[in-house]
């Protein structure tokens, strides 16, 4: 079991775009380094572009995290969030954190984002006075909010409209100081950015254009009080939100001699001028260009994350970019040139003022070079197509800039003012992540996908900024239309998800109760039902072994009380026999305790171990506790979870044995017992292939050979017979072990409440099952690792703390006698 | 003659559980939901007699432990398609304490 060494991996920034690259190499390859991650900012990674949202009271700081700490935890990865890395030893090949953390690497990302853009003004450093970056920002905006106070924003490009905008939902009188005459100009055109103007200042802010600060005004006590124009203007002010731009964070890399432009500069492969550096996001230059949108950034995570991985075929190209405004009730979109440039440009305007609608084309050779679009965007992805592909477009010059739907004749299916039909397979839907209409409905189709959400989940379109959300609808609507009941069955009547949406959201969206489940996932019933809360009950359990309190309400009684319920409302009483071993001192106790609690029916189980038949429930504890003096503890023989070991004589006694079966067996037992399983898992260990303890119908199965240990999983004896099928040869107890802990922990992560193993390898494959546990050697070792660890809060015996009186006491007590 | 008898405080039955009181005229299951209603039947499924307070509780039904039967709290009728009926038992809360409408009792001891 000695793991290969895995290389070490520090990241420097836990923004968007480092945890990208984390994401797209743990995809490739999970199990290449030991990853650690620093953050300057107290919070695990979030969605930096849904802070506007935030901002304007759509959204909570909760909605918009993206990797919670939980995500970390499970993927082994190291956090050290609110300590900024402050040096780099790149001789050592070490970092050193403010906190004095010192960690070394083998590989280093730098993704430090970032800086917001402050001009050399004087009050600069007032108190009142931030910029519009991380959540901190926000929060100190959002107490100004909170306090009705003033605010001026400076700067009308993006940051500083999404600023204004939401500070104004939160009931603040804004106004927008811009030095330029047109908002936006670099992505909107005079026209549009005229429209834009009109219509925010309809809705209430109030703008100062070719407005150039001179300075931030304060009063006595120190805040600020206003600003004031060059022009002599003054606004008065309590809030100051300073949006004018952003300049790469390159503070760190400078100081560690690595060569730096505007950014840190990196070559096609991502890595700086040191090949152990690597360096992805706003805070990179490539090819002389720096960065300030998403789409582009996980394009060089994808390429990053894949040399990172040892690959050495990916390049990095930027793609062209498009960009969007997110304030709601407002259209904007704009992508490549704004307007002709010299005469071998054509522009194609459309213009209604009345519905405040504006959309620009600019043609060269035929081809679209550019769009703007004002108040209507439906055909901003078809422009953009155009664009990226570099169509010829002379067919269509006449009728292209009234949308596609009208250029192409050949229409249907249009929905939500998207023709969906008549977009090509590779237009691209959601821009932030690069996601095709094909791989859309390859998606839907494939993975009979009927949710946005779980579209979001499977291709991550729509899942960054949200704008092509309508899109990604009207490509479900169209594409499920013609598909009839694609949808797996919902978990029971309180909701339409299934149980593998409803596991996946536990991890993803961290969530840790049933309530928060329930209320999180939309529950139609607030208590759940009977279906649901054992299951729920379970994935919670092993979803977050150390965490999840047990929610006995939710367990079927045998598994409440401890014992299985008889059809009397009496009890029986299964006590554990490691591998169908007992002693004459555990056999004396159960004699004893069968006189005392004058027990009607002792029988020997299938199981190879005894059963005590017909206690009454309230004699529970009592016969526990004598047990439990016999060193004797819960058989489980009433849970879903680990059952028996079932052995026979083998190698000490028999004169076919090859191994040491029933010293396996109990090996096996002692690993596995009290762990919780979506349903109940039985084992057998035989000493040779006549295989008397019938193996090779148990969830998992061992035959031992001269050479070694056949393993075999998926059998079941009981209703629908089920032989097992061959998993692997190992050589050593050891490894049977590993590999069966490993089987167990994959299965209780992936199948479904009440589906045994049996059913599970049918419906996901034997392929599978050996990809997982035999050849990904790290993944298995994984799982056997998450499966010990499991373990450890799994192996309390319950009928001693019951015997102890201290657990669930009131379940063996009548409340009254009345009579 | 019924009257009401005092048998335990509301926290002496766990949330969406159960607990039992004996009677001369049979085993009765006292159920509380998740808003702290309480409500009591006579604890035998009206299908072969399952003991009802092992049930799992949600909303205002429990589900025998023995073969799935959903009963209603309130009235003690089984769902449909299954039918039957299990008698109710008056019940009502003050104070924090449960009070049962029962055939006039002897001695009330708490356990
Ligand atoms: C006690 C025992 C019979 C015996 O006297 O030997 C037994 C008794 C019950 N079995 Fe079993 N099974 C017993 C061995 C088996 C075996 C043989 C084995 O384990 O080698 C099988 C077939 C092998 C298998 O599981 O693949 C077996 C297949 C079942 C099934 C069908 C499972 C299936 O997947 O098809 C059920 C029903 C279920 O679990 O839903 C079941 C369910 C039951 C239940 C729990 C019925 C219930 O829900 O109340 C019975 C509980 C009686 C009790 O209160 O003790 N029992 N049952 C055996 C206990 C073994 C032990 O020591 O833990
Ligand atoms: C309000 C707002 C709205 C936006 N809207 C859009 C949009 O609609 N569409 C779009 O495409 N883009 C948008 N963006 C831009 C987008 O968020 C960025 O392009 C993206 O976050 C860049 O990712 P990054 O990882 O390079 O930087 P960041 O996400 O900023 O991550 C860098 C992280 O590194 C940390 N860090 C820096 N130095 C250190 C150090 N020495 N040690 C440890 N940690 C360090 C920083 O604290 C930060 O958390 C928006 C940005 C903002 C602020
Ligand atoms: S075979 Fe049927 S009757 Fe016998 S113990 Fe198993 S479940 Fe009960
Ligand atoms: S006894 Fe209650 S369902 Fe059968």
């Amino acid at each position: 079991m000695n793991a290969v060494p895995r290389q070490k991996l520090v990241v420097i920034g836990n923004g968007m775009a480092g945890m990208r690259t984390v994401e797209e190499l743990l995809a490739i390859a999970p199990a290449r380094y030991d990853i650690t991650v620093f953050g300057a900012e107290p919070h695990p990674n979030y969605n930096r572009i849904m802070l506007s949202s935030v901002l304007a009271g759509e959204k909570q700081v909760d909605d918009i995290v993206i990797n919670p700490r939980a995500w970390y935890a499970d993927n082994g990865i190291t956090l050290h969030t609110g300590d900024p890395v402050v040096g780099i030893d790149r001789a050592a090949k070490t970092v050193t954190s403010a906190n004095g953390v010192v960690v070394p690497y083998d590989k280093l990302l730098l993704a430090t984002g970032s800086k917001p853009l402050m001009p050399p003004l004087p009050g600069l450093e007032l108190p009142g006075v931030v910029a519009f970056r991380d959540i901190a920002d926000v929060e100190k905006m959002l107490d100004a909010a909170e306090a009705k106070q003033r605010a001026v924003v400076i700067g009308g490009g993006l940051l500083g409209l999404e600023a204004a905008w939401g500070l104004k939902r939160r009931g603040m009188p804004v106004a927008l100081v811009h030095l330029m005459p047109t908002l936006m100009e670099r992505q909107l055109d005079v026209e549009a950015g005229g429209l834009l103007q009109k219509d925010l200042t309809e809705r209430g802010l109030h703008f100062f254009t070719s407005g150039q600060t001179e300075e931030i005004m304060g009063v006595e006590d120190g805040r600020a009080q206003g600003v004031k124009l060059t022009d002599g203007r003054e606004i008065p002010a309590d809030l100051v939100v300073v949006a004018i731009g952003i300049r790469p964070n390159v503070d760190l890399a400078k100081a560690s001699g690595l060569d730096i432009n505007r950014g840190i500069a990196v070559g096609d492969d991502m890595a700086t001028s040191d090949p152990a550096i690597y360096s992805v996001g706003e805070c990179v230059e490539h090819r002389g260009q720096i960065f300030g949108l998403v789409a582009p950034i996980w394009e060089q995570a994808k390429v990053c994350a894949s040399r990172l991985a040892g690959r050495d075929d990916a390049h990095y190209e930027t793609p062209p970019l498009s960009t969007r405004l997110k304030i709601t009730g407002i259209d904007v979109f704009s992508a490549g040139q704004l307007a002709a440039q010299d005469e071998a440009d054509e522009e194609l305007v459309y213009r209604d003022s009345a519905r405040g609608i504006y959309k620009k084309l600019v043609l060269r050779a035929d081809k679209v070079v550019g769009a703007v679009m004002y108040g209507d965007v439906a055909d901003g992805s078809w422009y953009f197509q155009l664009i990226r592909e570099k169509a010829d477009v002379a067919a269509i010059r006449d009728r292209m800039i009234f949308g596609q739907a009208y250029a192409d004749a050949t229409c249907k299916g249009h929905a939500g003012g998207v023709d969906v039909a008549a977009m090509s397979d590779d237009a691209q839907v959601c821009g932030c992540n690069g996601v095709s209409k094909g791989a859309i409905v390859r998606a839907i189709t494939g993975k009979g996908l009927t949710s946005l959400d779980e579209v979001k989940a499977h291709t991550k379109a729509s899942a960054s900024c949200g704008q092509c959300a309508s899109v990604v609808q009207a490509i479900l609507t169209h594409v499920t239309g013609e598909v009839v009941e694609a949808k797996a069955a919902g978990m029971c009547g309180c909701t339409d998800l299934s149980h593998d949406e409803v596991r996946k959201e536990i991890l993803h969206q961290g969530l840790k109760t049933q309530d928060a489940v329930r209320s999180a996932l939309g529950w139609r019933h607030a208590d759940g039902c009977a279906k649901c809360r054992p299951a729920l009950n379970y994935y919670l359990l092993c979803a977050w072994p150390a965490e999840y309190v047990d929610d006995y309400q939710s367990r079927f009684i045998n598994e409440r009380v401890h014992a299985n319920i008889q059809k009397d409302g009496t009890y029986s009483v299964v006590p554990r026999m490691w591998g169908g071993l007992t002693t004459p001192d555990e056999l004396r106790a159960i004699a004893d305790v069968a006189d005392k609690y004058e027990i009607p029916t002792v029988k020997v189980t299938g199981g190879q171990r005894i059963d005590l038949l017909g206690v009454k429930k309230e004699d529970l504890p009592g016969v526990w506790a004598d047990l439990g003096k016999a060193g004797l503890i819960s058989g489980h023989a009433y849970s879903k979870g680990l059952r028996t070991v079932k052995t026979c004589v083998g190698s000490e006694w028999c004169r076919f044995g090859t191994q040491d079966s029933t010293g396996l067996g109990v090996k096996l037992e002692k690993l596995m017992w009290g762990s919780w399983t979506p349903h109940k898992v039985k084992l057998a260990v035989s000493g040779c292939p006549r295989n008397c303890a019938e193996a090779t119908i148990k969830d998992i199965g061992v035959v031992c050979v001269e050479a070694g240990y056949d393993i075999s999983v998926g059998g079941n004896g009981g209703i629908e017979l089920r032989g097992t099928d061959h998993l692997v040869r190992v050589a050593t107890e050891g490894e049977v072990l590993e590999y069966a802990g490993a089987f167990m922990q994959i299965y209780r992560e992936e199948a479904r409440y009440l589906e045994r193993t049996a059913p599970w390898v049918e419906r996901v494959g034997m392929d599978y099952v050996k990809k997982r546990v035999v050849e990904d050697a790290e993944g298995r070792r994984a799982a056997f690792a998450r499966f010990v660890f499991s373990q450890e809060y799994a192996q309390i015996d319950p009928w001693a703390e019951r015997a102890s009186g201290r657990v669930d006491a009131h379940e063996f007590k009548t409340l009254a006698e009345v009579g | 003659m019924q009257d009401w008898i005092k048998i335990g405080r509301v926290e002496d039955i766990p949330r969406l559980g159960a607990r039992t009181v004996h009677t001369t005229k049979g085993d009765i299951a006292v159920f509380r939901t998740s808003g702290d209603d309480i409500f009591a039947l006579f604890n035998r499924c009206p299908h072969k007699g399952g003991p009802l307070s092992e049930g799992i509780v949600t909303g205002k039904v429990v589900v025998c432990p023995l073969h799935s039967w959903t009963i209603d709290l309130e009235t003690g009728e089984a769902t449909a398609p299954d039918e039957g009926c299990t008698r109710p038992v008056e019940s009502r809360v003050a104070d924090g304490q449960v009070w049962l409408k029962l055939e006039c009792a002897k001695k009330v001891a708490h356990g």
